[in-house]
C-alpha cells in the first residue's frame, strides 16, 4: 500500500498546471465567455495526451490510469477548463477520432435520475452524443435533436440546450460498461471538483493576506480565518477521498469501489461548493460581482455537482448500504 | 510544448492494496483477537476505577505478550515497530474485534511513552518504557491549569530549585486517570520572568510522592474522567525532568503533535463501526409506528457521515504517509483532530435521534443499546475541546499551515 502520490505523478501535475497556468488566464477565460470553447486549447490539450491517457499504449494511448488521469483533471478543473472534457476522454475507447481529439464528444447520464429535464452541455460543438442508460450506453448523432439553447446558462462557459426528447441511438456497449463509465466518469468529475475546491480557497487566501480593513488585513481576524481554516480541511478531505477512489478503482481488490467512488464525489462536491461559497464570502461585496473570478468557481462547482450523481444521489445510495453486515466494513 | 509524456510516470504511486506481508499480518491479528478479546470479558462498571485500571492494564499486559504493545513504537523500546500500513491495520483490526479501549493506558502509550522515546535519557527511557508497554505503568497529564486553558503556556505552577529537587506548588486540572495513575507528566514553571514559552519545564511525577492531592470532577456525563491535582511542596527529583530546565515548552510540543496525528487513529476507525452499528439498528427501531430507516433522509444523512468518515480515514493516511516522508507527524494533525471530533458529535447526534424517546432512560430499553450510545454522544462532547479546540485547531491550522497573520501577539 502506498499512499502519496509519486515525484512523478507531482511533476505530471505541476506539467498541467504550468500549462494551464500559461493559457487560461483569468482574461482567456472571460474571452470563453457564451461559446465555452477554444478549438486551439482542444487540440493543444488533445496533443498532450488528454483524451488517450488511459488508452492501451498497442491504440497509440498512454496505459496510465486514473490515479494520474485525476491529478490531470484535478488541475483541468482548477483551470475552469471548458469543454466536454471528461466525457471525450471517456469516449476515446470507443469513438474514432476522440483520441486524437478530433472528434468532440458530449454526453448525458441517466443512471441516476432517469427523468427530469433534459439540457445537454456544449451541444454545437459536438460530433457524438454518448447516452448512458441503464441497459447499456447509447451513440446519438446531436445534429439531428431539435434543441433550444438556454440564453443565459449558469455558468457563462457552459453553454446548455433544452431538448423535448431524447431518441433511443445506437447502442454501443451493455449495461455494464455504462455503469463502469459513470464510476470512472464520478471519480474524474470529482477531480475537478477537486480543483474548484482548491482554486476559490487559493483566492480567498490571497484576498484575506491582502484586502486591510479597521487598518489590518482581514485575514488577521478570527471570523474570516476560521473560514478558511475549514475551506482548507473541506479540500484536504475531498483531496484524500478522490486520491483513493482512482486507485481503488485502478486496483479494486485495494477496496470497496462503488463507496469508494461516491465518496468521492460527495466529498469533493461539498468543498466545491462551500469553498466557492466561502470565497464570495471573503471578498465581500466585490465577490459578489462579475468583476472577481469566484462566481465562476462558484457556477462551475453546480455544473460538476449535476454531472455523474449529485451528492444527494451518491449519499442515498451509500446509506442503503452502511448497514451490510461486515464485509464492507473491513 | 511538452508532451504529458515526456512527465509521466510508469506506474501508479497511490494504491491501496496490501502486500501479502501485510495481509498475513491482518489474518494474524484478527485471529488472535477473535479469541483473546472474548477472554477478556466484559468492561467493569465506569465508577469502578481500581478495576478498571486492572481491566485495562491486563489487557495491555496481553497485548505485549503477543507482540503488539506499541504497534507504533521503535523495536528498541520493545515496541512493535510496525510499518504504516500494518499501524492501520491493526486500527482497523482492533476496532472490528471491538477490542477494549486503550483506558488507563492511553497516556503513557501515547503521550508520555512517545515523549520520553524522543527526548528521555537512557536511565527515564529503562525505567519508564517497559513498564508502560507492560501495563505495569499508569500515566496522566499535568498540563493544563484553572487559569492556562487554550493558553497553555500561561501555566503558573511553580517549581524552584532546592539542591537535587524541584519543589512544586501549584494547581492542575483535567488530568485523566489521576485516580489511579503511578506518574505524571507534568509542565511547571521554573523561570517566571522569562517570556512564557521559554520558563517551563517537563517533569516526570511519580504520583505517590507527599503533597498530592487528588479530587475527582465529574462529567457531564456523570462519572469522573478526570481531576484537579493540587501540588503543595513536592519534591521532585532534578533527576526526572526531562529535556533542559525552561525547555519545557519544546518538549511538551512533541507530546502534543502525537496527540494531534495518530493518536485519532483508533478512534476513527472505531466511530466507522459505531455508524454501521446505528445504521443496523435504523432498519429496527420504530418510534411511533415508523422505523427509522424507512426516513429517506436519514438514509441519506447516514450515507453522508459515511462518505465523510471514508475521507477522513483516507486523509488519515495521506497525512501519516506525508508525516513519514518529514519524520515528525505535522501540523496536518490539527485538520484529522478538528474534522474528526466534530464529525463524531454529528455521528453522535445520529445515534441519538435512532433511538428516539429511548434516550430519556439513558439505560438500555427495548434491546436498545441506550447506555452506551448516549455514553459516546455526551462523552464526544468532550473532543472539541479537550487537546486543543476546535478553535485553537482552526488557529493552528489558519496560522501555521495557510500562513495568515495571527490576530494578536501572545
Amino acid at each position: 500500500m502506498s499512499f502519496r502520490p509519486s515525484d512523478e505523478q507531482r511533476e505530471l501535475k505541476a506539467g498541467v498546471r504550468a500549462f494551464c497556468e500559461a493559457r487560461l488566464g483569468l482574461d482567456r477565460i472571460r474571452a470563453l465567455e457564451g461559446s465555452g470553447f477554444d478549438a486551439a486549447l482542444w487540440r493543444e490539450l488533445a496533443e498532450m495526451g488528454l483524451f488517450r491517457l488511459r488508452l492501451d499504449p498497442a491504440r497509440e494511448g498512454m496505459g496510465l490510469g486514473l490515479a494520474e488521469a485525476v491529478l490531470v483533471f484535478e488541475e483541468l478543473g482548477r483551470a475552469l477548463a471548458p469543454g466536454p472534457l471528461v466525457w471525450t476522454h471517456l469516449a476515446a475507447q470507443w469513438i474514432e477520432g476522440a483520441a486524437a481529439g478530433a472528434v468532440v464528444v458530449g454526453g448525458l447520464d441517466f443512471l441516476g435520475a432517469a427523468d427530469g429535464v433534459l439540457l445537454i452541455e456544449h451541444l454545437p460543438l459536438l460530433d457524438v452524443l454518448l447516452v448512458l442508460r441503464e441497459d447499456g450506453i447509447e451513440r446519438l448523432d446531436p445534429r439531428t435533436l431539435e434543441a433550444a439553447p438556454a440564453l443565459r446558462p449558469l455558468d457563462p462557459l457552459t453553454p446548455v440546450h433544452h431538448v423535448a426528447k431524447l431518441p433511443r441511438g445506437e447502442r454501443i456497449a451493455p449495461a455494464s460498461e455504462a455503469a463502469r463509465l459513470r464510476r470512472i466518469g464520478a471519480v474524474l468529475t470529482a477531480g475537478e471538483q477537486l480543483g474548484i475546491a482548491e482554486a476559490a480557497h487559493d483566492l480567498a487566501l490571497a484576498y484575506a493576506k491582502t484586502r486591510e480593513q479597521f487598518g489590518r488585513a482581514i485575514g488577521s481576524f478570527q471570523a474570516i480565518k476560521h473560514m478558511l481554516a475549514d475551506s482548507f480541511v473541506r479540500q484536504e478531505v475531498a483531496r484524500a477521498s478522490v486520491y483513493a477512489a482512482a486507485a481503488t478503482l485502478d486496483h479494486p481488490e485495494g477496496g470497496d469501489v462503488a463507496r469508494a467512488v461516491a465518496g468521492a464525489k460527495i466529498n469533493a462536491g461539498e468543498a466545491a461548493m462551500k469553498n466557492a461559497r466561502t470565497c464570495i464570502q471573503v471578498h465581500g461585496g466585490m465577490g459578489y460581482t462579475w468583476e472577481v473570478p469566484a462566481h465562476y468557481y462558484y457556477k462551475r462547482a453546480w455544473v460538476l455537482e449535476e454531472r455523474f450523481g449529485t451528492v444527494a444521489e451518491h449519499a442515498a445510495a451509500l446509506g442503503e448500504r452502511v448497514s451490510e453486515p461486515d464485509g464492507a466494513w473491513r | 510544448m511538452a508532451s504529458v509524456g515526456a512527465l509521466l510516470p510508469t506506474a501508479a504511486s497511490v494504491d491501496l492494496r496490501l502486500s501479502p506481508a501485510d495481509e498475513k499480518f491482518r489474518r494474524e491479528l484478527r485471529a488472535w483477537l477473535a479469541e483473546a478479546v472474548p477472554a477478556h470479558g466484559a468492561p467493569p462498571e465506569r465508577h469502578d476505577w481500581p478495576a478498571r485500571r486492572h481491566y485495562d492494564t491486563s489487557w495491555q499486559k496481553k497485548l505485549f505478550d503477543a507482540g503488539y504493545a506499541g504497534i507504533s513504537w521503535p523495536q528498541e523500546y520493545g515496541g512493535r515497530g510496525a510499518s504504516l500500513e500494518q499501524q492501520l491495520i491493526y486500527y482497523e483490526e482492533y476496532a472490528r474485534a471491538r477490542a477494549p479501549y486503550v483506558g488507563v493506558n492511553f497516556v503513557g502509550l501515547l503521550h508520555g511513552g512517545p515523549t520520553l522515546i524522543v527526548e528521555g535519557t537512557a536511565e527515564q527511557k529503562a525505567r519508564h518504557l517497559p513498564s508502560i508497554l507492560r501495563g505495569e505503568q499508569v500515566w496522566c497529564q499535568g498540563f493544563s491549569e484553572p487559569a492556562a486553558g487554550s493558553d497553555l503556556a500561561s501555566l503558573r505552577t511553580r517549581a524552584e530549585r532546592d539542591g537535587d529537587d524541584y519543589v512544586i506548588t501549584g494547581h492542575k486540572i483535567w488530568t485523566s486517570f489521576a485516580q489511579v495513575a503511578d506518574y505524571c507528566e507534568l509542565l511547571v514553571r521554573t523561570d517566571p520572568d522569562a517570556p512564557k514559552h521559554r520558563g517551563i519545564t517537563w517533569l516526570i511525577l511519580p504520583m505517590n510522592l507527599p503533597g498530592i492531592e487528588v479530587r475527582p470532577l465529574d462529567t457531564l456525563h456523570g462519572s469522573s474522567e478526570f481531576s484537579e491535582v493540587f501540588l503543595d511542596g513536592v519534591r521532585v527529583p532534578v533527576a526526572n525532568r526531562v529535556g533542559a530546565e525552561n525547555d519545557g515548552w519544546r518538549v511538551t510540543n512533541v507530546t502534543l503533535r502525537f496527540e494531534r496525528g495518530t493518536a485519532f487513529a483508533g478512534e476513527i476507525v472505531e466511530s466507522r463501526r459505531w455508524l454501521a452499528e446505528i445504521a443496523e439498528h435504523a432498519r429496527r427501531v420504530t418510534n411511533f409506528g415508523a422505523r427509522a430507516r424507512d426516513d429517506a433522509q436519514l438514509r441519506r444523512e447516514i450515507g453522508h457521515l459515511q462518505a465523510e468518515i471514508d475521507g477522513l480515514w483516507y486523509l488519515l493516511k495521506l497525512s501519516i504517509a506525508e508525516a513519514d516522508t518529514a519524520g515528525v507527524p505535522g501540523v496536518g494533525g490539527s485538520a484529522v483532530k478538528l474534522f474528526f471530533t466534530e464529525l463524531k458529535q454529528r455521528i453522535g447526534d445520529l445515534a441519538l435521534r435512532v433511538l428516539g424517546r429511548a434516550v430519556l432512560s439513558r439505560s438500555d430499553v427495548a434491546g436498545l443499546p441506550v447506555e452506551a450510545w448516549s455514553y459516546e454522544a455526551l462523552q464526544s462532547l468532550s473532543m472539541t475541546i479537550a487537546a486543543g479546540s476546535s478553535q485553537i485547531q482552526r488557529n493552528i491550522i489558519s496560522e501555521r499551515i495557510l500562513g495568515l497573520p495571527k490576530e494578536r501577539a501572545g
